[in-house]
């Protein structure tokens, strides 16, 4: 069945609304709209909206909600529609949803699910185009994942909710009408990195919107004669980093592609990660392709320059291959 | 510093009664809500009968006082450590509304929550061990006296951001209607927290929904350092309130009768599905606003003022007049809570340390162990 990212995360959401009355689907426009990025297009009709329940314009109180409800025993999943809104309701995701485990000591499990629209590469200027994964990865407490593929944007759901801890899920908003046969196998983890393509000669990790780009250079780099390997993500916190050094240590060479901004960066845990477990594998220091340090511009050509491209990712393969 | 008697030395007191667990199965909409006076939390002494309400008041106020003065001292002795905010002064506010609540309900509350949580059945043993850091304590000695949490009790904390816990009751209220629940979910806050934008956001989306929550507001002048009149452009709390549409109730916050009176009110409105309600309790803390606050910012004859009309003193008083209390009573009463607060203090400190192994613990569930509270 070919389906886009978009239609996987509405089956996914149709499939858990169906498989436990505990779940709901709460947000800004997710009922009569349909959802900013139409991902819950049709469940209003489907199941109401009691459960399919759109909220006004209050990040922080119906994040906050989301919070109550999960400790008075619901499964709420919470859309913000995207990362730069999410800054509104930081203090629910930060002081409450990851905390409450631990201050209780070990009293209350706050199952929450928050679905949120990240990234730029669409013009939409400067406060249109955060990413800020590496934010949420920074916290104890919760679980940071970045589908990039239409099979995890149909898989991931279900072990997001059945995790008992808060749970981010990324949905890159370039990625939303990327089309792929949808396998049977699409169940997943929501622990592991991916190997998505096999390769010798170095290892690119990217995650979220960054992975069909890093594929694209894939496919250049490899009819220009050079085998890399490109690993997804997926999980961001944790970091799978078994299967990072593994990579590392089949092509001794890293580069790390992340739209965050260089500095504190995502790719800048994963490089500490990387020289912590295999110092000693690496043939070549390791590499980022990571935003530019400017805030996304509003002009195409500015834009495109300030983010990660798959022409920047063979350039950074190639230094450090010295070719 | 506080204006109530000291009891007289060698006082015998009888051991401190445990409060009822708040376990009761709280009944579905479809039941019929019969509620049980028994059912309520906060009942300080039992056997062989209850004692009139009046007396549970003043024995519970007694409680809260005896065991924050003690807090006082310990801070100084370098046992409490941390942010502690007392709550001396305001005592009449959290036994009028916790008693006013039913066993089943929801609280969440402040930082300043010694009371609420001892008054919601959390015991003085396990808060006292938890100011102490103990593993004892009832959050483990991860929370401190800024988060006491009894989520069997359904006490949800105990949160140190100011407005931060509003959301959660709006949520909890919410789980509680998707559910089915007949349950009332109390916040309780400061004015302080009036200008934050949780408040506003939490009571538009209880009103907007109709939801089963009790805006509880303990109105006591200032925040920090900083009085109602310097951060509000409405300092009528009531009529902030009421622009959501929810309907408003206002109290003594000094009387403790007259909070319990008008909080039962209120939460009788919100449980028959009246939908949310504000209560204002106008109060004053007697003390600095934490151990850190040299209490510069409001004049000493304001504090004596107040002072005058301490809730517990002036609650006994009032019972003596009636000839509902012999000073005898009121003796043996604070013997009696002054026995609990020793009991505890001497719990908490023979309570052993968590080992420094167990560190990592409770900052996710373990794997199969996710029961009550959540799932
Ligand atoms: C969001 C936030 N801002 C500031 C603080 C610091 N702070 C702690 S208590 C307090 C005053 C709160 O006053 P109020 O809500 O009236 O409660 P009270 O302390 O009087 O009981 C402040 C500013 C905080 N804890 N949280
Ligand atoms: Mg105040």
């Amino acid at each position: 069945m070919r389906v886009s990212y978009r239609e996987a995360m509405r089956l996914a959401l149709r499939e858990a609304l169906q498989n436990d009355a505990r779940v709901f689907l709460m947000g800004e426009d997710v009922g009569r709209y349909g959802g900013s990025y139409a991902v819950s297009k049709g469940l209003l009709e489907e199941f109401g909206p009691e459960r399919i329940r759109d909220t006004p314009l209050s990040e922080l109180g119906f994040v906050g909600a989301g919070v109550g409800a999960a400790l008075g025993g619901m499964l709420p999943i919470v859309e913000v529609m995207t990362v730069n809104f999410s800054l509104l309701a930081l203090d629910q995701i930060v002081n409450s949803a990851s905390l409450l485990r631990h201050m209780s000591g070990g009293q209350c499990s706050v199952p929450l699910v928050l679905r949120m629209a990240t990234g730029a590469g669409r013009q939409l200027a400067a406060q249109h185009s955060h990413s800020l994964e590496n934010w949420y990865a920074h916290i104890p407490g919760i679980r940071v994942l970045a589908p990039a593929t239409v099979a995890d944007a149909r898989g991931m759901l279900a072990p997001a909710l059945a995790d008992p801890d808060p749970v981010v899920i990324f949905e890159h908003a370039q990625l939303y009408n990327l089309e792929d046969e949808l396998a049977d196998n699409w169940r997943c983890d929501i622990a592991h990195a991916a190997v998505r393509r096999s390769g010798t000669q170095a290892s690119v990790f990217a995650y979220g919107g960054c992975l069909p780009k890093a594929l694209q250079a894939a496919d250049e780099l490899v009819a220009a004669g050079i085998d890399v390997e490109v690993v997804d993500l997926r999980v961001l916190r944790p970091l799978d980093i078994d299967t990072i050094a593994a990579s590392v240590r089949r092509t001794h060479r890293a580069v790390v592609v992340d739209e965050g901004w260089r500095s504190g960066s995502l790719a800048a845990e994963v490089i500490a990660r990387i020289v912590e477990a295999c110092f000693y594998e690496l043939d070549a220091p390791p590499a980022r392709v990571c935003s530019e340090e400017v805030p996304i511009p509003y002009a195409k050509h500015l834009e495109e320059a300030a983010l990660p491209q798959p022409a920047k990712i063979v350039a950074a393969v190639k230094e450090l291959l010295n070719v | 510093m506080t204006r109530e008697r000291k009891p007289a030395a060698g006082v015998q007191a009888p051991l401190p009664c445990k409060s009822k667990p708040a376990d009761a199965k709280p009944s579905p909409v479809a039941a019929p809500a019969k509620r049980m006076r028994k059912d309520r939390v906060a009942v300080a002494a039992v056997a062989p009968a209850t004692p009139p309400l009046e007396l549970r008041l003043l024995a519970d106020m007694l409680r809260i006082r005896r065991m924050e003065e003690k807090c006082a001292e310990l801070y100084g002795a370098g046992k409490i450590r941390g942010f502690l905010h007392l709550y001396i002064g305001e005592e009449a506010c959290a036994t009028g509304a916790m008693h006013a609540l039913a066993a089943e309900d929801n609280v969440v509350a402040t930082y300043r929550e010694h009371g609420h949580a001892l008054l919601r059945g959390v015991g003085m043993n396990a808060i006292m061990a938890e100011m102490f850091g103990k593993a004892a304590g009832c959050s483990r000695g991860r929370g401190g006296s800024m988060h006491l949490f009894d989520v069997p009790r359904r006490f949800y904390g105990g949160n140190a951001i100011v407005g931060g816990g509003l959301p959660l009751a709006v949520g909890l209220a919410l789980a509680d209607r998707l559910q089915g629940m007949r349950r009332v979910t109390a916040c309780v806050f400061g004015e302080g927290a009036m200008a934050e934008g949780a408040f506003h956001e939490s009571i538009n989306l209880a009103a907007l929904w109709q939801l089963p929550v009790l805006f509880c507001c303990e109105n006591n002048l200032y925040a920090m350092g900083t009085a109602l009149a310097r951060s509000e452009s409405q300092t009528d709390l009531c009529a902030k309130a009421a622009s959501y549409r929810v309907a408003t109730f206002r109290a003594d916050g000094m009387d403790v009768r007259a909070v319990f009176d008008t909080v039962s009110r209120a939460a009788k409105q919100v449980r028959e599905g009246g939908g949310p309600a504000f209560v204002e309790l106008q109060t004053y803390r007697f003390r600095a606003h934490s151990m850190f606050d040299p209490d510069l910012y409001r004049d000493k004859a304001e504090i004596e003022q107040w002072k005058q009309r301490g809730p517990i003193h002036s609650f006994s008083a009032q019972l003596k007049t009636d000839g509902r209390l012999t000073e005898e009573a009121f003796l043996a009463l604070d013997a009696e809570a002054e026995a609990e607060v020793a009991a505890a203090i001497a719990f908490a400190e023979q309570a052993p340390w968590e080992p420094v192994a167990d560190l990592l613990k409770d900052v996710h569930t373990p794997a199969g162990a996710a029961e009550g509270g959540a799932r």
